[in-house]
């Protein structure tokens, strides 16, 4: 059937294919071409002998040499960690203060900081302690509960605050309003009151003045700076956990009075080795507010 | 443009050979005659220098000053600089190779369209390398005939010897082409030494594999298969060329028609084209000429000096395969003078736009700048109240020093009054900060700016980073946003 014929036009061969008087050239594969595909054919055989292949019922082929991506992954952590040692033995062996002062400890101990923050903190702080308005406090400001020195933040993260731990910081606001301790008058002119001191004008000889002396400045102190020793926040500023975005100072410091609400942290001592904690204090510790 | 025509009655017919109606086309070794004459010489030339530069390029020297590597041309991977003479090139300025390479292209296209494949027939890495195996070939076994005797001879101890060193000399060859390539990235003359001495990474001997692996099967084993089967530039040339472009062809209105040259008869009334197949067996893809301009012609004219040759010989004009344009040919033919017409619209446009990217590039590597500052606005937190009221911003400032000394800058922020300035790690609440950064290198800052809120203007309000060198004086100026509450 098949005729080869010379096309007069190219000077080819045809292949003595036609399809509706079509008939197709023939342009001859190179040889060598035909044999680096059956190469590559056998190329491909050998290389499912020694890496992982083909699906099986319950997993798959293993290959004679063992690879696997995740035993890759697992030598280069090995490796990385190796590359790490001597870093971290030089965090082991400072205290925050001291890596702080190092430029290149500082720079290792943010960078591994950001890390553990990302992993640990972040569902709570948010990225780069950006806080979560009404819930969880901002780390980036300069406003501390439990204070914000190196040394206050590093105790903060091991111990957690009102967290399960023996040593964890707590405190309690007494429930002035619930308990009945105050009246809802007074709570309403301590309320009224606390809004000028935020304001940093305080109205001098008011009702509410009165009731703050009695109840309240004994933690947050007389001018309102709060205490840091108590993680009784500063009232004199215009920072309030607790706040939503809509509400008033006012209506905030009533609910507070009448029943607060208390933060609570995790204690993270038994949880990350004390490298992590030195690095995470440093780090939260420059993010911003760190006294 | 057709696929190469082969005389199949010719022993070095290649692509395509019209064997019956076999799919597959066997593969036949090309031995081409050694010819002499002017293009040839130019080869010799452009071979000799391209190797040259090749191969000395790595050891020549530039001097930079302590700590920085005094290689002329360099592209150092791991320290991720690029070095060319007096140019230092870091990774984001990248986009200068870019631009040599569009106009690497380009000039591909405008020399075809001036002049046919000078390239591939002169320059390209291939060429050279397969004419210089074949030179090996070539003194070890002899020309053309005794090459093909040779292939066509059973094996016997001498022929396995003549192969075998062919064979090695074109493996040293292969080598030292790999190691050429490894050169230019690292300090050659010491890394030369440890190569010989086995003291290098593996991975520099891949690379010499890899590289020295392809030379020796591409230029001694594929050669003209690389031009006819791999290369895309011989499928697309055509849409370079026009009938003024200057390429290698046969003068049929001359030549034709052909016939052996007998003695004693006259060229009247016949073509001078003899038939003697100089031209086939000179051309190194083994295409035949006088078939036209086809694919499998690289232009290296050595058909030229072939036919010249003979033409000599004959005492007939030179020229009857000639590099000319096909308008010049076609007016020949009627009896006229052609015009050699090298500026046309198709060279103007190419050579517009080299002259454009090259002037961007001088231009732009003139005035660059020796200091580049990044700014990358913090956005999480977007911003920060503090206590006092006042608006907190972070910001990551990266302060690429390209100058091999320490230098100290001042950063100083503009555009919000009552500004202050907070370096993590240095100074705090500061109108101007101090940056120090080791010489070629980036230093980056984690950088706070507080602003009261009196001075700002809603959810965003430009901000200004002044960055001031201390010895110059030069000054960087970066606009970024200073972002706060909505008012």
């Amino acid at each position: 059937m098949a005729t080869i014929e010379k096309d007069s036009v190219s000077g080819q061969n045809t292949t003595g294919h036609e399809w509706d008087g079509i008939k197709e050239l023939n342009t001859p594969l190179p040889k060598w071409w035909v044999y680096v595909f059956w190469a590559s054919v056998i190329w491909a055989i050998g290389y499912w002998v020694l890496y992982p292949s083909w699906p099986t019922q319950n997993g798959y082929l293993k290959g004679t040499l063992g690879y696997s991506s995740r035993g890759e992954l697992a030598n280069d952590l090995e490796l990385q960690k190796k590359g790490r040692s001597a870093w971290l033995s030089k965090i082991e062996a400072s205290d925050t203060a001291a890596i702080e002062k190092d430029k290149d400890l500082l720079r290792y101990a943010m960078a591994g900081g950001k890390i553990a923050f990302n992993e640990n903190c972040a569902p709570c702080h948010g990225s780069g302690g950006v806080g979560v308005v009404g819930a969880y406090p901002t780390l980036a400001d300069d406003e501390w509960l439990w204070g914000g020195a190196l040394a206050d933040i590093e105790q903060t993260i091991q111990y957690g605050v009102r967290s399960a731990h023996k040593d964890t910081r707590a405190s309690e606001m007494p429930k002035f309003g619930a308990d009945g301790l105050l009246k809802n008058e007074q709570i309403a002119a301590v309320a009224d009151y606390v809004v000028t001191l935020a304001s940093k004008a305080p109205a001098k000889g008011s009702a509410g003045e009165t009731v703050y002396a009695e109840n309240c400045a004994v933690c947050h102190a007389e001018d309102g700076a709060g205490q840091a020793a108590l993680g009784a926040p500063a009232l004199n500023n215009q920072i309030w956990l607790f706040k939503g975005g809509k509400d008033s100072v006012k209506d905030l410091v009533v609910a507070q009075v009448t029943k607060p609400k208390h933060g609570a942290m995790p204690a993270w001592v038994d949880r990350l080795d004390p490298s992590t904690i030195k690095m995470l204090a440093v780090y939260v510790h420059n993010l911003g507010g760190g006294k | 443009m057709a696929s190469p025509k082969i005389d199949p009655t010719l022993k070095n017919a290649a692509p395509g050979a019209s064997d019956g109606g076999s799919l597959y086309a066997e593969t036949v070794m090309i031995h081409p005659r050694t010819v002499k004459g002017t293009f040839r010489t130019w080869k010799w030339a452009a071979m000799a220098l391209l190797l040259a530069v090749y191969h000395l390029g790595p050891f020549l020297r530039w001097d930079r000053g302590p700590g920085a590597p005094n290689q002329a041309i360099l592209a150092d991977m791991t320290g991720r600089r690029g070095y060319f003479f007096f140019l230092e090139i870091w990774p984001q300025e990248v986009y200068y190779i870019t631009g040599l390479l569009f106009i690497a292209a380009i000039a591909l296209f405008f020399m075809s369209s001036l002049a046919g494949r000078v390239w591939c027939g002169f320059f390209c890495f291939q060429t050279v390398y397969t004419d210089l195996f074949m030179l090996v070939e070539r003194l070890v076994v002899g020309d053309r005939s005794k090459r093909m005797a040779l292939d066509r001879a059973p094996w016997s101890a001498a022929k396995f010897g003549k192969k075998a060193v062919i064979n090695l000399v074109w493996l040293a060859i292969s080598a030292s082409c790999g190691i050429g390539f490894t050169l230019f990235f690292g300090n050659a003359p010491s890394m030369l030494v440890d190569i010989l001495t086995g003291n290098e990474d593996v991975g520099v001997y891949s690379a010499i594999a890899v590289v020295g692996g392809c030379c020796f099967l591409l230029a001694g084993y594929a050669r003209e298969q690389v031009c006819l089967y791999m290369c895309p530039y011989s499928r697309f040339q055509s849409a370079m060329f026009d009938e003024h472009s200057l390429i290698v062809g046969y003068e049929e209105w001359r030549g034709e028609p052909r016939k052996p040259a007998r003695k004693g008869e006259g060229f009247e009334n016949r073509g001078h084209c003899i038939d003697c197949k100089m031209c086939v067996t000179a051309c190194p893809t083994g295409i035949d000429i006088r078939d036209g301009i086809q694919m499998g012609c690289i232009g290296c004219a050595l058909c030229i000096d072939a036919c010249n040759s003979m033409m000599d010989r004959y005492k007939l004009p030179r020229g009857l395969i000639t590099w000319d344009s096909i308008a010049n040919q076609a007016a020949r033919a009627e009896g006229r003078q052609g015009k050699l017409r090298l500026v046309r619209s198709r060279t103007i446009i190419y050579a517009v736009i080299m002259s454009l990217v090259g002037g961007l590039i001088v231009f732009s590597l003139a005035s660059r700048k020796t200091t580049e500052l990044n700014v990358i606005h913090e956005r999480s937190p977007l911003y920060v109240q503090m206590s006092d009221g006042a608006i907190r911003n972070g910001y990551v400032l990266k302060v690429l020093n390209m100058v091999r000394e320490d230098r100290t800058f001042i950063l100083e922020v503009g555009g919000i009054d009552g500004a202050r300035v907070s370096v993590v790690g240095g100074e705090s609440n500061v109108a101007a900060a101090t940056l120090k950064v080791s010489p070629d290198a980036i230093g980056a800052y984690n950088v706070f700016v507080n602003a009261p809120l009196a001075s700002l203007q809603g959810k965003r309000t430009p901000l200004v980073f002044t960055l001031r060198e201390t010895s110059e004086g030069g000054i960087t100026r970066v606009e970024s946003l200073f972002a706060a509450p909505d008012k």
